[in-house]
């Protein structure tokens, strides 16, 4: 009996040396397979983002001309001329914040919304659902935005209507009043992911909560205003961060309404369309385009930042789940 | 092996059919005598009745209201893409004549015969061709390379594996544009201006959307059977290949229909790239082709729109649950 206890603890001390051993084989192994299967992302990441991200900023330092391949340094010249000699730059930065500042709120209203309205929604939810999604499933075509443009010229599907109901036909897309409105609708029609996303966190949250504001007699507003929105700020951060940087990137609508100029008078210059003009178009700069982007990056991030850090002021994280 | 699946499901379809045929019927027949009384009830005594059913009425009224509502809401959402629709199929003096109308006179192929032609001498149908090309090897590329990554991520133990799975996340939210001109320049130094390449290679080193959606499905696979296939004698490479690969076929199917989209529409990368129109892909084509100061043929315009958005529509209608999970679990822009 003895014999057998001791001979099992040697073989359990013996096993435990060599899961030991095996473990740390194991783990450098690991280390190597790790690495391995990652590698695709790794190598893209290497080459296709932080090299090209890091030459980017020593770029923008520089005169290049792609044509001649002709580089000459410049030290800070391209953003002295940037925010002091270059009223369009400025324009751009006015047409891309009134957009972004505009078209975001509206978009997530909407969506909220709707999602809202979606979720209490016992049948149909599916078709409503489809139909409320498919203008995002199709916006960002250059389709779409070909169709936007006739429907806003000057003898388009909106004036017809204007005419219908007795009203003067107007240059939607020639006025620098209206311009940018139509860009700013047809964003906000756009509400359809950030909606699914509300959707999916209106879905989290306990009926209980609901139940239990019944019984202490709160009606439908201030159900929503006291359970959804709070227990909503999660996903309501997330779909504003997200939404915040796809605005500022806005860029074929841009250049398909507006046929590649930012017309009229640079009211739908938005940023990435500038960058994309001053970068490949006439007498094209690649050392000022790089400079206009790493500025975008740095007020995105500038943005992503201030928004990460208001959160603690107002996003509620629910702890009593899980 | 064949003819029994196939009679498997005769008899499944068989049954659907029955069902839906005989369940008002079976339905109608349970509730009659509920019926007849409640009918009853409200012609010879309304009032009574009235009161009795108040609440049910009341509901059904308030649900009525919403469905309208929401309807309605619905219809002026997707209004212009039905009046695109409806106009590529108008005549070309109805385009301009009656614009608000949604039910053209006629039904017209002539502006989808017209619109094929393209401009140039070159056919709708090579752009086709190139951005079906173009999208289907992103797609294969995109979504077998994010799985082996998101492999290595979720079951392997490595050092820097955090640092380097936050870097990922990170780069989610990095503007296309900082990367842009680099790319640009090095690409031209490989001579890959006007070639397809660099529409295609980068997508061979895994997108961080898919990666983080399939990493997300492989944790939730329970470790044993990884555990079981070692034991077994199953390499890392089997594993992958034989369990964790076939398990997250949901989440590669979702990122397939997003990569496939995301690639159809791509509009910056190929207006960069591409210079020669026999090689445009459909969203460059589309746009040249209503070029503001050229286009006069709205009609073949629309019906060549409608054409590009087919293959997107197509897969919505297809695979409509995945594209909602997958944004509503990772935010996937859509």
């Amino acid at each position: 009996m003895t014999s057998v206890l001791q001979k099992d603890v040697s073989k359990v001390g013996l096993d435990k040396r060599t899961v030991a051993q095996k473990g740390k084989k194991h783990w450098r192994h690991n280390n190597l397979m790790g690495y391995l299967f990652i590698s695709p992302w790794l190598i893209g990441f290497l080459g296709l983002t932080l090299i090209p991200i890091a030459t980017s900023l020593a770029l923008s330092f520089t005169h290049y001309d792609i044509l001649s391949g002709h580089v000459e340094w410049t030290g800070l010249e391209n953003f002295k001329r940037m925010f002091y000699d270059d009223p369009r730059y400025w324009r751009a930065v006015r047409a891309t914040f009134k957009f972004a500042f505009i078209s975001v709120p509206l978009k997530l209203l909407f969506a909220l919304l709707v999602a809202d309205l979606l979720y209490n929604a016992r049948r149909f939810v599916g078709v409503y659902r489809a139909i409320y999604y498919a203008p995002s499933i199709v916006g960002g075509s250059v389709a779409v935005a070909v169709m936007w443009r006739q429907i806003f010229s000057g003898r388009g599907l909106v004036n017809d209507l204007m005419l219908e109901v007795g009203l003067e036909r107007k240059l939607w897309l020639g006025d620098i009043k209206y311009a940018i409105w139509t860009l700013i609708l047809m964003a906000v029609w756009q509400f359809g992911s950030p909606m699914l996303i509300f959707l999916a966190g209106l879905k989290q949250i306990p009926n209980e909560y609901y139940e239990a504001a019944s019984i202490d007699g709160a009606g439908a507003i201030s159900k929503f205003t006291r359970i959804t929105l709070p227990l909503l700020t999660p996903v309501i951060f997330f779909n504003l961060v997200m939404q915040l940087i796809f605005s500022f990137m806005t860029f074929t609508q841009a250049y398909v309404v507006s046929g590649g100029t930012g017309k009229p008078l640079d009211t739908t210059l938005f940023y990435s369309l500038y960058v994309y003009i001053r970068s490949f178009g006439v007498g094209a700069n690649m050392g000022y385009g790089s400079a206009m982007a790493w500025v975008m990056l740095v007020v995105i991030a500038a943005f992503t930042g201030v928004i990460f850090l208001s959160s603690r002021f107002w996003v509620f994280y629910d702890t009593t789940e899980n | 092996m064949l003819n029994r699946t196939l009679s498997r499901y005769r008899k499944k379809i068989k049954n659907t059919i029955l069902n839906i045929i005989f369940s008002p019927i079976r339905a109608f027949r349970r509730n009659y005598k509920q019926a007849k009384s409640a009918i009853k009830l409200f012609v010879f005594h309304p009032v009574d009745a009235l009161r009795m059913y108040q609440g049910q009425l009341k509901s059904a009224a308030r649900g009525l209201i919403f469905h309208a509502i929401v309807l309605a809401f619905g219809l002026v959402m997707i209004y212009p893409l039905i009046w695109m629709l409806a106009s590529s199929f108008k005549g070309p003096s109805e385009i301009w004549t009656r614009t608000t109308s949604l039910i053209p006179n006629e039904l017209s192929l002539d502006n989808y015969r017209s619109g094929w032609k393209g401009f140039a001498g070159i056919s709708f149908s090579t752009y086709f061709k190139n951005s079906l090309w173009v999208s289907g090897v992103s797609t294969v590329a995109s979504v077998f390379s994010s799985a082996i990554v998101a492999y290595g991520f979720a079951r392997i133990r490595f050092t820097g594996k955090k640092f380097w799975f936050a870097v990922m996340l990170s780069t989610m939210m990095l503007p296309a544009q900082v990367q842009l001109i680099p790319q640009y320049i090095m690409f031209s130094k490989l001579h890959w201006i006007n070639s397809y390449n660099p529409l295609i290679i980068p997508r061979f080193f895994g997108m961080p959307f898919f990666i983080f959606m399939m990493v997300q499905f492989i944790r939730g696979i329970p470790i044993e059977l990884d555990e079981a296939a070692e034991i077994d004698g199953c390499s890392r490479g089997g594993i992958f290949f034989r369990i964790i690969l076939p398990l997250i076929k949901p989440a590669l199917g979702t990122s397939a229909i997003f990569a496939f989209y995301w690639s159809w529409d791509d509009f910056l990368t190929p207006l960069i790239y591409l210079n020669d129109p026999r090689k445009y892909t459909v969203a460059v084509a589309l746009r040249n082709f209503a070029d503001p100061s050229s286009v006069t043929n709205w009609g073949a315009v629309f019906a060549m729109g409608i054409l590009a958005l087919v293959p997107v529509f197509l897969l919505f209608i297809l695979f409509q649950r995945y594209m909602v999970e997958g944004i509503s679990t990772t935010g996937l822009k859509g």
